[in-house]
């Protein structure tokens, strides 16, 4: 397997586990933590810093999440899900933009090979 | 750290393991090295393996390089503990502190070479912005650099972004420059496994 393949294999490897191996915290819990999205209020300020402005998480977000019933193991899952999916949505830009660049650069090349 | 799991939730052989490091290290175990013992099945032991791979797999950019880059995507982030643990590292891998010291204070003017300064400069905009454009990434393709190293420092990006946010969520303990130079040797001499 080329190394470039190795990289983002490891990457989609702690994807998948977070996302659908066991867990204490539900699979749709991490789901929407994941993704950032319809997370329930009482995670809302907690996934929601994590994932855009991780510098601003406080101890008053952990308590309120703790105060609606979850635990610290699935707090600690909800969060690890919240940190691999904002790296997923950057990861997966930065390739789709470099995917667009050379098909870009490709065309180029072979408009100027076709006039010239 | 603010999950009290992730300061006592361990097994009596990593607690014995912790203790040893602290003995021969003459440095407690940093929060970045026991976050990965806790539950490993859950996260670490993937985390390693990826982190591993995208800072000591095989690439055309060196591991001083990698390192200069795990610093800076911490910087974007604002992520003390992983700016400080980085810097230490990427000072020790070039042998040269002020490089990596100018990079962080202002990019355009470092004494890098044009590829890695373009590297460094998309991958902030990605950070900051949450987006690339086709744009970007030509720009860094016209500096001269190949689409599988922009993967690779992808992967990079990939690898900090995750352990950025874990660092500032669970409260990672900033080291002193002692320790975080104990945790540049380590990281040199082993990797990430």
């Amino acid at each position: 397997m080329p190394e470039e393949d190795k990289k983002r294999a490891a990457f989609q490897a702690l994807v998948d586990r977070v996302l659908n191996g066991e867990g204490k915290a539900s699979a749709e819990q991490r789901a929407l933590a994941f993704r950032n999205a319809d997370v329930p209020p009482s995670l809302e300020p907690l996934v929601g810093k994590v994932a855009t402005r991780p510098t601003r998480v406080t101890d008053a977000d952990f308590a309120a999440a703790k105060a609606s019933g979850l635990t610290e193991d699935q707090l600690f899952e909800v969060v690890v899900c919240a940190a691999v999916g904002q790296a997923a949505r950057l990861y997966d830009a930065g390739l789709a933009a470099l995917a667009q660049a050379s098909a870009t650069v490709a065309g180029e090349a072979e408009s100027c090979g076709s006039t010239s | 750290m603010r999950l009290d799991i992730l300061n006592r939730g361990y097994g009596a052989g990593t607690k014995a393991l912790f203790a040893l490091i602290r003995v021969f290290s003459g440095h407690p175990v940093p929060d970045a090295a026991k976050i990965v013992f806790y539950r490993s099945d859950f996260y670490g032991a993937r985390a390693k393996e990826f982190t591993h791979e995208a800072m000591r797999g095989a690439s055309s950019w060196s591991v001083a390089d990698r390192e200069l880059m795990a610093a800076f995507v911490s910087k974007a982030n604002e992520c003390a503990f992983c700016v400080g643990a980085h810097t230490a590292t990427a000072s020790r891998a070039y042998q040269d502190g002020a490089k990596v010291q100018a990079v962080l204070a202002d990019l355009d003017s470092a004494p890098v070479e044009e590829p890695l300064r373009a590297t460094l400069r998309m991958l902030g905009n990605l950070i900051r912005e949450g987006k690339a454009s086709s744009s970007d990434m030509r720009d860094v393709l016209s500096a001269g650099v190949s689409r599988q190293q922009v993967k690779d420092a992808l992967a990079v990006c990939a690898a900090f972004t995750v352990t950025n946010r874990l660092a500032d969520a669970f409260g990672f303990e900033v080291l002193g420059p002692e320790g975080f130079d104990a945790g540049a040797k380590y990281l040199l001499k082993r990797g990430y496994r």
